[in-house]
């Protein structure tokens, strides 16, 4: 059996009377691509900085690269790439020098940094800003940079958290497109999000995770099969008549929930569901059939919506 | 839980090829993590050189072409003595004006970089997420400062003995680096209170108006110390910027009567800098290991 890069074993983690992270296991194999899809606030990030060796946990086992991070922060942390939440980088470097000087904390020579720098820059499509200000950059081209930054140590881990909230969908395509590769080549990617669309794009496996735990565990289509139905009908009845329309819908779908705005339908057959919808008289203003994602997945388990 | 290194012969072999590519990934980080941190804010300072030679040598100039061509022809009255007698006013204040164009530096530095650093562009969490430690990250910055210091202090000196205002100008080679050692005394625990700092609601501007200013007027910098009224004396015996103006005249010219011994005054400062750094070292690890 290939030893774990990451595992964790009751990993709990509480600041004063709150618990972030209430004792949760996981494992990630090498060159898996693994995500924590939950909520803001279920203890994602917390997690990501305990594995990043930058927060010592309150309970548990935890081995990375089978260090103790608590023992071996340094050495675990030289294996990692580390692109986080907020870019933190130095608005007062140029592009190329922000990727050099960060090569520099590994203890890289200032030539291979510099050779790397530029391997880098082509890879995350910035060849032409290389002596461009950071504060000049785009909000998909300063995640490219962290990205690319990340990547100067030749990392055995690529950790991202959220790595695309806040951009539009075409920067977050081309953000997608990008670690595609890196997993293509057999990088181990470990993510955090609370898109859905993301998770199911880039994660072979993913646990869901909400108020510090793991709900389930598993690669996005078995989540999707074990908790959901094939596919959804979305109505519509109008925010007043949702609640009353649900009411007579119950037993038509399999699962019927009612959200503020719409009602949804689980179904395997979408189509033939709406038929049935018409026969009993009931008309919503839209109604559209789709097949069941994360996002289904995550109100089964929750009773919440994820992006609220 | 468990604090031990697992043992390498029981571990298998994939596991051994990891921790032994960390093991050695760690190696310079542990030993160097301080320096590269320095060139990193030795590189950013690039961005404000100006601000830095100017500082370093613009100001010095207009002090002591002001004081030297100035004021101090003005003055008839002996304001200190040497060993020898009275002294030139000039012999008098250059060491003063030097000591505080060091703790000059540590007010933007150890200030405005800091949050920088933490909050404002966040780059001390960048250098988190590296092998780099957090002490680490707090003594680069510190290093970083004090080349800054040493320059602005070389140059103050150089330009001190170009306009005679240095008695015996071997001796004197000794004022930049009190300079610089009253830089760290004041700089140091700034650092520690700057580092603590979540959010700026014009805390620095106060250090500044309300600490550095008065250090500057009332720590003996233009006239001795012992003009002062006693209940504003102690402001001096405080203050890191009057310590290193009295070891620096000692170097200058020598002690005058009822002067401290150098040594005293070095060892003030030097008591100031450690205790600030040992704080600012915790700030950085509680900050960044929260």
């Amino acid at each position: 059996m290939v030893a774990p890069v990451i595992s964790a074993r009751g990993l709990r983690k509480t600041f004063g009377e709150f618990v972030a992270v209430d004792g949760i296991d996981f494992e990630v194999p090498p060159g898996e691509s693994f995500g924590l899809l939950g909520p803001n606030g279920a203890g994602k990030s917390t997690t990501m900085r305990m594995v990043g060796a930058v927060s010592q946990r309150t309970a548990g086992e935890l081995r990375v690269l089978g260090l103790d991070p608590d023992t071996h922060g340094p050495e675990i942390r030289s294996q990692l790439g580390v692109v986080p939440q907020d870019d933190n980088l130095d608005t007062e470097l140029k592009v190329r020098d922000n990727l050099i000087v960060y090569g520099r904390y590994f203890g890289i020579s200032r030539a291979l940094c510099a050779q790397r720098a530029d391997e880098l820059l082509g890879f995350a499509q910035l060849e032409e800003k290389a002596k461009a200000r950071v504060d000049d950059l785009s909000g998909g081209m300063k995640r490219r940079l962290t990205i690319a930054r990340a990547l100067i140590n030749e990392p055995r881990i690529l950790m991202l958290d959220e790595p695309t909230t806040g951009l539009d969908p075409q920067a977050r395509h081309v953000l997608w497109d990008r670690l595609f590769r890196l997993k293509e080549r057999g990088t181990t990617l470990v993510l955090t999000t609370h898109y859905m669309d993301e998770a199911e794009q880039l994660c072979d496996r993913l646990v869901v995770v909400d108020h510090g735990r793991i709900m389930a565990e598993g690669s996005p289509s078995a989540l999707i099969r074990q908790y959901s139905t094939r596919e959804v009908c979305e109505l519509r009845f109008g925010s007043e008549r949702n609640a009353d329309a649900a009411a007579r819908l119950e037993g038509l779908a399999d699962r019927v929930e009612t959200l503020p705005d719409r009602v949804l339908l689980y179904t395997d057959d979408g189509e033939g569901l709406l038929e049935r919808v018409a026969r009993l008289g009931l008309h919503p203003t839209t109604s559209l059939v789709r097949r069941s994602s994360l996002e289904d997945v995550f109100l089964r388990l929750t009773g919440r919506s994820l992006v609220e | 839980m468990s604090q031990t290194t697992p043992s390498e012969e029981t571990l298998p072999a994939d596991v051994r090829e990891m921790v032994a590519a960390a093991t050695a990934g760690a190696v310079r980080p542990r030993r160097f993590g301080a320096w590269y941190i320095a060139e990193h804010q030795l590189r950013q300072m690039r961005s404000y050189g100006w601000t830095v030679v100017m500082s370093g040598i613009g100001s010095p100039l207009l002090y002591l072409l002001g004081i030297g061509l100035g004021l101090a022809a003005f003055i008839d009255v002996p304001v200190a003595s040497g060993p020898d007698g009275p002294v030139d006013y000039l012999w008098f204040v250059a060491p003063a004006l030097l000591a505080s164009a060091a703790v000059g530096v540590t007010t933007e530095e150890f200030t405005y970089t800091v949050m920088a650093g933490f909050k404002w562009r966040r780059i001390f969490w960048g250098m988190n997420a590296s092998p780099v430690s957090p002490p680490q990250v707090c003594a680069g910055l510190v290093i970083a400062v004090t080349a800054r210091m040493v320059f602005v202090c070389v140059s103050y000196y150089a330009l001190m003995v170009l306009f005679g205002a240095v008695g015996n100008a071997v001796t004197g080679l000794l004022i930049p680096v009190v300079g610089v050692l009253a830089g760290l005394a004041f700089g140091l625990p700034l650092l520690a209170f700057s580092a603590g700092i979540s959010d700026d609601k014009g805390q620095f501007a106060m250090v500044q108006r309300f600490v550095f200013t008065p250090l500057f007027l009332f720590s003996g910098t233009f006239y001795p110390l012992a003009t002062l009224p006693v209940w504003l004396q102690w402001i001096g015996w405080i203050s890191p910027l009057w310590h290193a103006s009295e070891a620096g005249r000692a170097l200058s010219y020598g002690l005058g009567p009822g002067a401290w011994s150098p040594w005293v005054h070095v060892a003030v400062l030097v008591v100031m800098a450690v205790a600030g750094g040992v704080v600012a070292r915790r700030v950085f690890v509680g900050r960044l290991r929260g």
